[in-house]
């Protein structure tokens, strides 16, 4: 009966999807409503094939998802890695906004792609996959809905394709970090509502008494994205057939909303979410569990409880009242003290055993990522101080401080939790090649260091070149000074990027062989790959 | 007569500025009940168990 249910709605979506093509009013939504086509028709055939099969009762976990989106993070990783590289060479040589591909490929249109390819496509598989993985394992369970899991997931990569592709056709909100258009944001409410149900109906049907901490966090991450997502994207379409859409809220209610939501951006998806990874995936290869659980649940509610008023440090020095910017710069302040209590947390689980940092470099990936959310967690606070923010706001140093957050921690966390999953995912003894894990992790690190590096100086050099006034109070730079002294550092920049995409690609080759050739789990024994005891 | 938001904001910048902070106060104390280390250390082990299958899953 679901079958023939699932026919229909297939074919309804393919039918008025063909008809928005032909009346569509502009090139990106034309290519949208071509795409649902071709996915719908493609799911009917799909459905159709399967039509009256042996419903088979499905016992154990559910990995099915989880190996696919191991896969796809890995993917998406080398993807947003590659643009985020391009247009580092773009801003150091503009010749590379080649005059064929003007808007298609100049730096205004692969810019939101990069953005949205590192955190929503990696970062947000990376999210769902591990997710999807801890919360079943923590609660014993297996993962409530059936195939809804795989809705959520397929769901999530429409998203991830109707975004990428609207950027580079010119669909956008204009809003940072949440640039897709209208239908895009109504089809990721609906899979973010579906993800939630899936994550919920597990936990409730979990045979462990009590809600392990990682799930706290995926679960506030998952229901305050939820909520960000919706208020900021509240818009009218201009038309049903067009992917034009017009703000709701105007002037700084806007800047407001929007900046509400892009800090919360970074302290749910990117912080909270992640951090749900670290209190599973660190003491899984640690071996010994969290350094203190009282300290991971203060964690907790400090961190809810306080990121979200940290918004307005994003708006310093503008039409926003005093009051507000003083307000998301105290308690921008305040929030370094969870931050660095999440640090601690996850560092001295290690205590006991250091001795793992010189054997094994999955571990050394995930300590590393866990220093550099303690470093950005510093830097954030102070730069949020309304005096240094008018330094560096607007200068390459706030680009130098997402960097050393989204490479260092969000990065090196993820890439710490590929190198876990995949051997268990495909039951392998362990990693192909750790010499591959150092090589991957000197690289990164090594990237990220020039990056930072060079991003510190330029913005500091540039904030302080703007300010400058000689005698008569007449400003000493022009614009196209500053731009001119970046050059060098700009360069080292992109060499930064090569080096962390090289990182990734080692990466890659190495998952891909312990998939293909590593010894399976239960045969090998003690293998050679696995880490030294 | 106040206005909608200068009501809201007035109850926003005190009763319930109060409530939220008593909330998280109250949950940090909870955090420290006599009993709770017990609690904790089983809890903390939580991925150390059922990680190839489900609890009561039997092979």
């Amino acid at each position: 009966m679901w079958d023939y249910l699932k026919l229909v709605i297939f074919a309804l979506i393919t039918v008025l999807a063909a008809i928005a093509a032909s009346y569509a009013r502009d090139v990106a939504y034309q290519v949208h409503a071509i795409l649902v086509v071709l996915i719908a028709a493609g799911l009917f055939v799909y459905t159709l094939r399967g039509v009256g099969g042996e419903k088979v009762v499905e016992t154990g976990y559910m990995d099915g998802p989880i190996r696919v989106g191991a896969a796809l993070t890995a993917f998406w990783g080398v993807v947003g890695f590659l643009v985020g590289t391009f247009i580092a060479f773009q801003l150091a040589f503009p010749e590379l906004n080649f005059a064929w591909a003007e808007g298609y490929l100049n730096f205004g249109r692969l810019r939101p792609l990069h953005t949205s390819a590192v955190i929503f496509a990696f970062g947000g598989t990376a999210l769902i996959t591990s997710s999807f993985y801890v919360v079943q394992r923590t609660s014993g369970a297996r993962l409530w809905g059936g195939n809804l899991a795989w809705f959520v997931f397929w769901g999530y990569q429409i998203v991830i394709l109707l975004a990428a592709t609207g950027y580079l056709l010119g669909a956008t909100h204009g809003k940072e970090y949440a640039e897709p258009e209208w239908y895009t944001d109504l089809w990721l409410t609906i899979v973010w509502v579906a993800y939630l149900l899936v994550f919920l109906g597990t936990l409730m049907k979990r045979k462990e008494p009590h809600i392990y901490v990682a799930n706290w966090f995926f679960l506030s991450f998952i229901i305050t994205v939820a909520m960000l997502h919706v208020v900021n994207n509240l818009a009218v379409p201009v038309s049903i057939f067009g992917s034009k859409s017009v703000q709701l809220f105007a002037g700084v209610q806007d800047a407001m909303t929007q900046w509400w939501y892009g800090h919360n951006a970074v302290g749910f998806f990117l912080t909270a979410g992640f951090l749900g990874m670290m209190y599973y995936f660190v003491p899984k290869q640690a071996e010994r569990p969290v350094f203190s659980y009282k300290l991971s649940i203060i964690h907790f509610w400090a961190l809810i409880f306080l990121y979200i008023w940290a918004g307005p440090h994003h708006l310093h020095y503008t039409a926003l009242p005093d009051w507000a910017s003083t307000l998301g710069m105290v308690f921008s302040i305040v929030l370094w003290m969870p931050s660095w209590g999440g640090m601690i947390n996850g560092l001295m689980t290690l205590s006991g055993a250091w001795d793992k940092l010189r054997t094994d470099p999955v571990i050394r990936m995930m300590v590393v990522s866990i220093g550099f959310y303690g470093m950005s967690t510093f830097e954030g606070p102070m730069m949020s101080i309304r005096a240094v923010n008018s330094l560096s706001h607007y200068t390459d140093w706030t680009i130098g401080h997402v960097h050393s957050g989204a490479l260092g921690w969000n990065g090196m966390i993820t890439f710490g939790m590929l190198y876990f999953l995949v051997p268990k995912l495909w039951n392998r003894a362990g990693l192909y090649s750790l010499k591959l894990v150092s090589w991957h992790f000197w690289l990164a690190t090594i990237g990220i260091v020039l990056y930072a590096a060079s991003m510190w100086v330029t913005g500091i050099m540039e904030g302080l070149m703007w300010r400058e006034v000689d005698a008569q109070g007449f400003l000493v730079n022009s614009f196209a000074d500053t731009v001119a002294a970046k050059f060098p550092m700009y360069v080292v920049r992109g060499l930064g990027g090569v080096l962390f995409l090289g990182g990734a690609l080692i990466m890659c080759y190495n998952l891909w062989m312990t998939v293909k050739r590593a010894p399976a789990a239960e045969a090998a024994g003690d293998a050679a790959a696995a880490p030294a005891e | 007569m106040m206005d909608t938001y200068s009501i809201m904001r007035a109850f926003a910048d005190s009763w319930f500025l109060i409530a939220m902070f008593a909330f998280f106060i109250g949950a940090a104390l909870f955090a420290f009940r006599p009993g709770s280390n017990k609690v904790h250390k089983d809890i903390a082990n939580i991925p150390f168990r059922h990680e190839d299958k489900p609890a009561g899953d039997r092979d």
